[in-house]
Formats: structure tokens, C-alpha cells, sequence
């Protein structure tokens, strides 16, 4: 029953499979099969597909709030960056003496500056465990309190998504002040080792390609327990009539504040494997653009789907690594037209559209939201 | 021998002419005698009689003082007389000691008049302090100026006989303060120095809170005391100047984010759509200068002067047309779903900018100032660069016209209705869409002038729009929509706390407390400053 709830009809099943089998094949395919073999991974491309797997996460995060709950977060790309950092810390303190000024407690980047010491909000960072309660902890901290002072006073709709991005437009100049702490504009970078094990070791990188898988499937299996549950239907009625249902008696900003603050943190976590694998972390990633590249992965991919948010940013993606390389100055033209093409012919995504002509078969519910029509199952 | 007693006599000479009380007084004296001293092989002699010459107040003297210092005083080989020539090698000679002309010779046939460093400083201070009664205004000025920053005792007679005679009070005041100057620097007595610190201290800059500060070092405690209270008289001016400069680059900075938001308030206010390719449209404005002025310097460069006024229209005219194009290719379709409009319009501005970098390049691209927008008007020790000023009187000029247009025209009732009351305004036989197309055009015509004024003050290069677009919500976004006033307040509240933050916590720092402050204050007026109330809310 919960299995079935969770899994959600073919979309989520062929999702889930695909995932189980990257995170033991593509390891496998790069470790144990020799370069020449047909079949062989290059390992970039492990990193490649990590990398995007990472941006998977953020965009189901972000359904999570833009789908179900009509929250249009133009500052998902903060939470993301902020757990990015709190990893790229705990990095940063793992590579002990073997920085360049070799100084046993302080970043490179601090001993350049002339600081002295450490300064308190870089305690602890030397424990993983540490650093990971970290990642979840302060993008869930910041949305709590954005969120606590915004849903209450109800403020909605491109408001929100404005204030929003003032928050990771904020955040950006905040980081690239070099007094900040975090390294400025070079951010930080020159990793050694995680948990005892080389950065840079191809063994490394393809265990946190397979972390990466487990975290998305994980991140999936939350939201669609999320969104599936009786709070969930709550979510979507508030996206739908936000003003009805708090007349029904529901306190919607509770709703939004716990759905924003769970989004941040796997917005978080994903900024937090991102991390490791591109090696390197600076204030590039709070600028306004990643995030609203970010809400276009999920409007390609189909909004209120979660299984197409993950697909729109590996689509997107990949189009993009593809185009940048082969023709470099047409792809903003393409990305733009991608926002306006979707938004005026895709409305529902790839995911959304393929999802209307199964139902054409069937009788549809009039307009209901697709996690509607489960509930009955 | 001879030139010893000659220098002897001289020297006494000086003596009388420097007495305070001679003043401007003529001493009567031997031109010829003195200009033979000064042509001499003795240096000492040679200072002597450019001293006396200096003070002397004599015109002839002072001319041919000044012919010393530009190296056209000569002795004639042949009869021994000093003469004036024309230029540093010969030409058409007068008579030093009478003025009158005394024929022309080349340099081979005269002799020049040798002297050495000290000579030369000394020399230049004497013509310094001969500007002073002979010049014009502006040398004089420049003058006095110049004996404020040297303080040279010497020039104490010289200046007390420049300001028994000048006229002109700015002149005068000036002269005072540079007496009083080296008065404070000097060993005169107390009283003196006392009263002469807060002359100085009437100067009110930088400068003279520099003299002072030094003159307090070491003087007798009175002195000190009093040099100490008109520097700190001074330091109050100068913080007052100082928020008074910030207040109006505020200002100005306001004007900028008035120009850049009011196009948005307009579309976002009628219409409810966050138009993100909105800087995008000032970007073009900018382009359009660009490209009219450059037009101009191919085909009409003496007229270069007025391609602004020629590049407001333009820009005006073409930018609406790409905002009516816009709205009715792709805004339209998404009217109430406000989030995806945001979407395509951000979509929109990334086309835009790529189309503008693959035309004009990725560089920054020249836009020249007209004249009469280049340089700075000094106004009480505030410097107010002409640019900046003409921007804030170009934003009134705007707003103002903007709001004439929503409050007196049909088109501009129009807007109102449907920004209140969208299907009553079209029950009412109001063509809706029509309005919108309209209401967007002009929004994105106004950001095309805004775009005139920025190419002025900033950079055009693609990226110009992005600077300014997340300023101009939050000017929305303070102010509230569906009231211009409500925009004016914003900017120029953003604009004001920006720069008077500015300087107290750095550039970026005060941006960031700025955009917290004003994220904390849209939870407690979501809707803005100046927000709508009644049915509009809800829409």
C-alpha cells in the first residue's frame, strides 16, 4: 500500500530502476571495465552526470514547494549554495598542513588575509558529522525564518519570488566580501580528501556518484511521502485557494513554513554533494540566474510531477553541456526560447503533457492535480 | 666695491619698504640703479633688488620682474643697458628702466641675466606676490591660494599692499586668509595668532583643518586652544559637507531607480505581470543612444551636442515598439498566470541580451557626454557633477509627465479602470487587451528613455539592464503598485539610505542591510508602501 502510494505508476517505478541501476553500473562500468572496453564510463563524465544528478535534487526540492504548494522560489539556488558550503568547509578543513602556507587550522585563503585564528563559525567543521548536520541545519534554519516572517504575513505570489531573490541576490554580495570569511570571490576550492578517502581518487568519485543516486532517490521517496500524505492534499489546496483553505480552518502558514524548510534542505543536500564532485564552491552559485535556471528545469520537465522535475534537470542539463560546447553564443538564445516556449505550449512539462494523453484514454478527473486521483487507489 | 655698497643701500631700502606700516606707500627709489644691481655679477645684491623692485609697486619694475622670470630680461652687449625682449631670444626690445621701445636685437648681441637657484625660488615668489595686486582676478586668486599653501613670511608686506588695495571682496577674503596663514605659522605675538586662527578657520576645508591641526602642534596654549576650536568648527563643517554630498548622490541615485522602476510600476500595476526583461528595455534605450550618436558623428558631427535630444525619441519610439511586440507575441497568451509570465519574460531578456552581445560585441560601448552634461558646479563646497543634476531634473521631468499622462488623458483613465476593476472596466466597454498592449508599450518606452539617461552615467553594455533590475523591484515591490507616488517614495527612499549607508558600512555591506531591511519590511506591508486597498487586493 505505501510502496504502491510511494512509487507512484510508471513514471516513479522506471525512475526508481534507473537510479538503482545507475548507482551500480556507472561505478562499476568505470572502476572494473578496462578503457578500451566499449561499455567503459570515462570518468568526467561519472563527474558529469554526478553533477547533474545533484541538480536533480534541487529541482525536486523545488517542485516540492513551486508544484504542490504554489511557493515560486527564485532563491532555491541559496539553500543550495549554503549547504554547499558548509560541505566545502569540512573540505577545506581536511586538507590540514598540505595548503599552500601549510598552516595546520587555517584555509589558505584566512592565512593570505593575515587572520590569526579561526574564526567561531568555522568550529567543528574539522567532524564530518559535524559538517552534515550542518548542511541540513542552516538552509533549514534560514527558510525557517524567511519563511516564518513571510507566510505570516502572507505575502505571495511574485512577491515572494522577488523577496526571494533579493535573499540569494544578498547572499552572493554577502559571500564575495572577503571579510565574510568564506573566501570571497575565489570561494572555496583545492580539496584533499573527504571522510580519509582523495578527492580527486576515481574510486572517490564514483562512490559519490553512488551517494548522489541514493540521496535522489531518497529525496524522491520524502516528497512523494510528503505530498501524498492527508498534509499533502492540504499543500495542494492551498496552491489552488490559499484564502479558501484558510478559511476552512487551516493554518496555511504552518503548511508552507514546513514544506519550505524541508525543500531547503534537500536543497541543501544536494549542494552538498555537488560539492565534492565539481570541487569547488564560491558565490557564483547564489547568483539570481542558477536559481531561476533551476525553476525552468522544473517547468521543462513537468511541474507537480517530481519525477519530471528530476528528468527537466538532466534534460536541461545535458542540452546545455552539449551546446556550450558545440555552439557557445547560441545557447542563451536557446535557453531563452526554452523559457518562453514551455511556458506557452509545454504549461504542464514533458512529464505533465505525456501524463494528459495517457488520460485521454482513460476518463480524467476534470483538472485535478495527478496526486488527486491516487488517493483512491 | 662698488656693487657691495650698491647692495648695502639696497638692503636698506628693503628694511623701509618692509616695515608693516609703510604699507602700499611708494618708497621713492632708483629704477636704473637697481636694475644695473640686478644685472650685476653679485648674487646677494641681485636678491636685494628683486626684493626691492617687488616692492617697490612700480609697473615697470614689476614688468621687469616678470620678464626676469620668464627669461626675457637681457643686458645689451653693446651700451650695458637692461632691456626687455619680446621672447627668450631676442626680437623687439624696450627699455627696462623708461618703457619705452629701444630697437631689436638677437640673442648674440645680448647678454642674459644669470641666476641661481635661490635667486629662481625667490624670484618666483616675488612674481607670485606681484600677481597679486597686477593680475586678474583669477590669477590673483590663484595667487593668494598659492601663499596659503606656502606661507612664506616674506610675502607678508607684499600681501598686506594687495588687500589695502583689492576691491573685489572674494579676492579680498581670500588674501586675508592667507595672511592670516602664515601670521599663525609665524612667531608674532599671541593676540595675533589667536585672531588669525579663526580667520583661517573661515576657510572651512581640508586644507586649512590641515594648517591648523599642524599650527596647534607646539604653540603657545592660547594659541593652540584657539587654532584647536576653529579646527574642530571646521571638522563639523566638513561632516555636514560631507552628508550633504551623500544626501545627494542619494538623490540622484533615487532619480536613477525612479527612471529604471517607473516603466515597471506602470506594466506591474495595470497589469499584475513582473516584467524581468524590463531592464533589458533600458539596456536597449542605452543602445539606441549609442547608435543615434554615432550616426551623428558620421553625418553631422557639429550637431553632436543634440544627439540626446534626437536619441529620446528614438529610444522611446523604438523600445515600446519591442514592449508592444512582446506583449502581443507572448505576453498575452499568459495573462493570469503571473509566475509563468515572470518565467517567459526572463526567457525573453536572456534572448534580448544574447541578440545585443552578438550585435554590438560583449564590450562596453562608448556614449559620449554633450557638453553642457560634462564637468561640475561648485554649490557651498558641494560638488554637484552637471550629469547628475540633469538626471534628477530628467526623472521629475518624467515622472511628472507620466503621472500627467495617468491623471488628465483618456487612455490614462483607461489604465486606472482596469488596473481597479478588470472585468467592470471591461463590462464597461473598455477593450481590456488593448490597454494592456498599450500600458506595455509605454512601460517599456519609458524604460527606453531611462536607458538615455543611464548611457550618460554608466556603462552600456549588455549586462546594463541586470544591474539595475533587482533595484528597480525592490523600488516596486517597497513602494506598492498601482500608485506612482509610491514609486517616487521608494526610489528615492532606496536611493538616500543606500548612499548614507554607503560610506558608514562599504558599498556592499550597506546593500546587504538594505535589501534585509527591505525583506523584514515587506512582512510587515506585504503590498508596499502606498498599497491599493479594496477589491484591487485580492486580484
Amino acid at each position: 500500500m505505501l510502496t504502491r502510494r510511494l512509487i507512484a505508476g510508471w513514471p516513479g517505478m522506471l525512475f526508481l530502476l534507473a537510479l538503482a541501476a545507475a548507482a551500480v553500473l556507472v561505478p562499476f562500468a568505470n572502476l572494473a571495465l578496462p578503457p578500451s572496453s566499449p561499455w567503459h564510463v570515462p570518468t568526467h563524465l561519472v563527474v558529469l552526470v554526478g553533477k547533474w544528478l545533484c541538480y536533480a535534487l534541487l529541482a525536486i526540492a523545488l517542485d516540492l514547494v513551486w508544484g504542490y504548494c504554489g511557493i515560486l522560489s527564485l532563491g532555491h539556488g541559496a539553500f543550495f549554495g549554503l549547504g554547499g558550503y558548509a560541505m566545502g568547509m569540512y573540505l577545506m578543513r581536511q586538507i590540514g598542513t598540505r595548503g599552500v602556507y601549510g598552516h595546520p587550522e587555517l584555509p589558505d585563503f584566512m592565512v593570505f588575509l593575515n587572520w590569526k585564528e579561526l574564526p567561531w563559525y568555522w568550529w567543528g567543521f574539522d567532524q564530518f558529522w559535524f559538517a552534515a548536520l550542518m548542511v541540513l541545519l542552516v538552509p533549514g534554519l534560514l527558510a525557517f525564518v524567511f519563511g516564518w516572517f513571510a507566510f505570516r504575513s502572507r505575502v505571495t505570489g511574485v512577491y515572494l519570488s522577488i523577496i526571494t531573490q533579493a535573499l540569494t541576490f544578498a547572499l552572493m554580495l554577502a559571500f564575495f566580501r572577503n571579510d565574510m570569511g568564506f573566501g570571497g570571490n575565489n570561494g572555496l576550492t583545492d580539496f584533499r580528501e573527504i571522510l580519509g578517502f582523495a578527492v580527486r581518487d576515481q574510486g572517490t568519485r564514483a562512490a559519490l556518484f553512488a551517494a548522489t543516486c541514493i540521496a535522489l532517490a531518497g529525496g524522491f521517496l520524502l516528497a512523494r511521502w510528503i505530498v501524498t500524505s492527508r498534509y499533502g492534499l492540504v499543500l495542494v489546496a492551498v496552491r489552488d485557494a490559499e484564502s479558501r483553505t484558510r478559511f476552512l480552518g487551516y493554518r496555511v502558514d504552518r503548511y508552507k513554513l514546513f514544506v519550505f524548510v524541508v525543500s531547503a534542505m534537500m536543497a541543501g543536500v544536494a549542494g552538498a554533494l555537488y560539492v565534492p564532485q565539481v570541487g569547488i564552491i564560491n558565490p557564483g552559485e547564489f547568483a539570481p540566474t542558477n536559481s531561476i535556471e533551476a525553476v525552468i528545469w522544473v517547468a521543462v520537465g513537468g511541474r507537480g510531477t517530481l519525477v519530471g522535475a528530476a528528468l527537466g534537470a538532466v534534460v536541461v542539463n545535458a542540452f546545455k553541456t552539449w551546446m556550450t560546447g558545440a555552439m557557445p553564443e547560441v545557447w542563451l538564445f536557446a535557453l531563452g526560447a526554452l523559457f518562453v516556449l514551455v511556458t506557452l505550449f509545454l504549461p504542464k512539462g514533458i512529464l505533465g503533457t505525456l501524463g494528459a494523453i495517457r488520460w485521454r484514454r482513460r476518463p480524467p478527473p476534470a483538472d485535478a492535480p495527478a496526486l488527486a486521483t491516487e488517493q483512491g487507489r | 666695491m662698488f656693487s657691495v655698497l650698491r647692495g648695502l643701500a639696497l638692503l636698506f631700502a628693503l628694511v623701509v619698504a618692509a616695515l608693516p606700516t609703510a604699507g602700499r606707500a611708494q618708497v621713492s627709489f632708483d629704477l636704473p640703479a637697481v636694475l644695473a644691481a640686478l644685472a650685476g655679477d653679485d648674487y646677494s645684491a641681485k636678491g636685494a633688488a628683486m626684493e626691492t623692485m617687488a616692492q617697490s609697486g612700480d609697473a615697470r619694475a614689476a614688468a621687469a620682474l616678470k620678464a626676469l622670470a620668464d627669461g626675457r630680461l637681457f643686458l645689451r652687449r653693446a651700451d650695458q643697458k637692461v632691456v626687455v625682449a619680446a621672447t627668450p631670444s631676442g626680437g623687439a626690445l624696450t627699455d627696462a628702466a623708461t618703457g619705452e621701445a629701444a630697437g631689436s636685437a638677437s640673442d648674440r648681441d645680448l647678454e642674459a641675466v644669470n641666476l641661481n637657484n635661490r635667486l629662481r625660488r625667490l624670484l618666483s615668489g616675488l612674481v607670485g606676490s606681484l600677481t597679486l595686486t597686477a593680475g586678474t582676478r583669477d590669477e590673483r586668486l590663484a595667487a593668494a591660494d598659492a601663499l596659503f599653501k606656502q606661507r612664506d613670511a616674506a610675502a607678508l608686506g607684499p600681501l598686506n599692499a594687495a588687500i589695502a588695495q583689492e576691491k573685489d571682496p572674494d579676492v579680498r577674503r581670500a588674501m586675508e586668509t592667507a595672511r592670516a596663514a602664515i601670521v599663525l605659522t609665524s612667531d608674532r605675538p599671541e593676540a595675533e595668532r589667536v585672531a588669525a586662527a579663526a580667520v583661517v578657520g573661515a576657510r572651512s576645508d581640508r586644507e586649512a583643518l590641515g594648517l591648523l591641526l599642524g599650527a596647534a602642534n607646539g604653540a603657545p596654549p592660547a594659541v593652540a586652544a584657539a587654532a584647536r576650536e576653529a579646527a574642530a568648527t571646521i571638522q563639523r563643517h566638513l561632516a555636514m559637507l560631507d552628508y550633504a554630498q551623500n544626501l545627494y548622490y542619494g538623490l540622484s541615485l533615487g532619480a536613477v531607480l525612479l527612471l529604471a522602476a517607473v516603466g515597471l510600476a506602470v506594466t506591474f500595476g495595470v497589469m499584475g505581470v513582473i516584467n524581468m526583461a524590463h531592464g533589458e528595455m533600458v539596456m536597449l534605450g542605452a543602445y539606441t543612444t549609442f547608435v543615434v550618436q554615432e550616426l551623428f558623428r558620421a553625418h553631422a558631427p557639429g550637431l553632436l551636442d543634440y544627439a540626446l535630444f534626437v536619441a529620446l525619441p528614438v529610444a522611446f519610439l523604438f523600445t515600446a515598439a519591442v514592449g508592444a511586440a512582446l506583449e502581443r507575441s507572448v505576453i498575452r497568451w499568459l495573462y493570469g498566470r503571473p509566475l509563468e509570465t515572470l518565467l517567459a519574460t526572463w526567457g525573453l531578456s536572456l534572448v534580448i541580451q544574447q541578440a545585443v552581445r552578438s550585435v554590438f560585441g560583449p564590450t562596453n560601448r562608448e556614449v559620449s557626454n554633450p557638453s553642457w552634461m560634462s564637468g561640475a558646479v561648485d554649490f557651498y563646497g558641494l560638488t554637484l557633477t552637471w550629469s547628475r543634476l540633469w538626471i534628477i531634473v530628467f526623472a521629475i521631468l518624467v515622472f511628472v509627465l507620466l503621472l500627467v499622462v495617468l491623471r488628465r488623458t483618456a487612455f490614462g483613465l483607461q489604465m486606472r479602470a482596469v488596473t481597479q476593476n478588470r472585468p467592470m472596466a471591461s463590462s464597461m466597454g473598455i477593450r481590456t487587451h488593448r490597454v494592456d498592449a498599450m500600458t506595455f508599450a509605454l512601460g517599456s518606452g519609458v524604460a527606453g528613455i531611462a536607458g538615455v539617461a543611464l548611457s550618460q552615467i554608466d556603462n552600456v553594455s549588455p549586462n546594463l539592464g541586470q544591474a539595475y533590475i533587482i533595484d528597480s523591484f525592490m523600488v516596486v515591490v517597497f513602494g506598492g503598485v498601482g500608485n506612482l507616488w509610491g514609486t517616487l517614495a521608494g526610489a528615492l527612499t532606496l536611493g538616500v539610505a543606500n548612499k548614507i549607508l554607503e560610506p558608514m558600512a562599504g558599498a556592499v555591506l550597506g546593500k546587504i542591510i538594505i535589501l534585509v531591511l527591505i525583506i523584514l519590511f515587506i512582512q510587515r506591508r506585504p503590498r508596499g508602501l502606498f498599497a491599493l486597498r479594496g477589491r484591487a487586493v485580492e486580484a
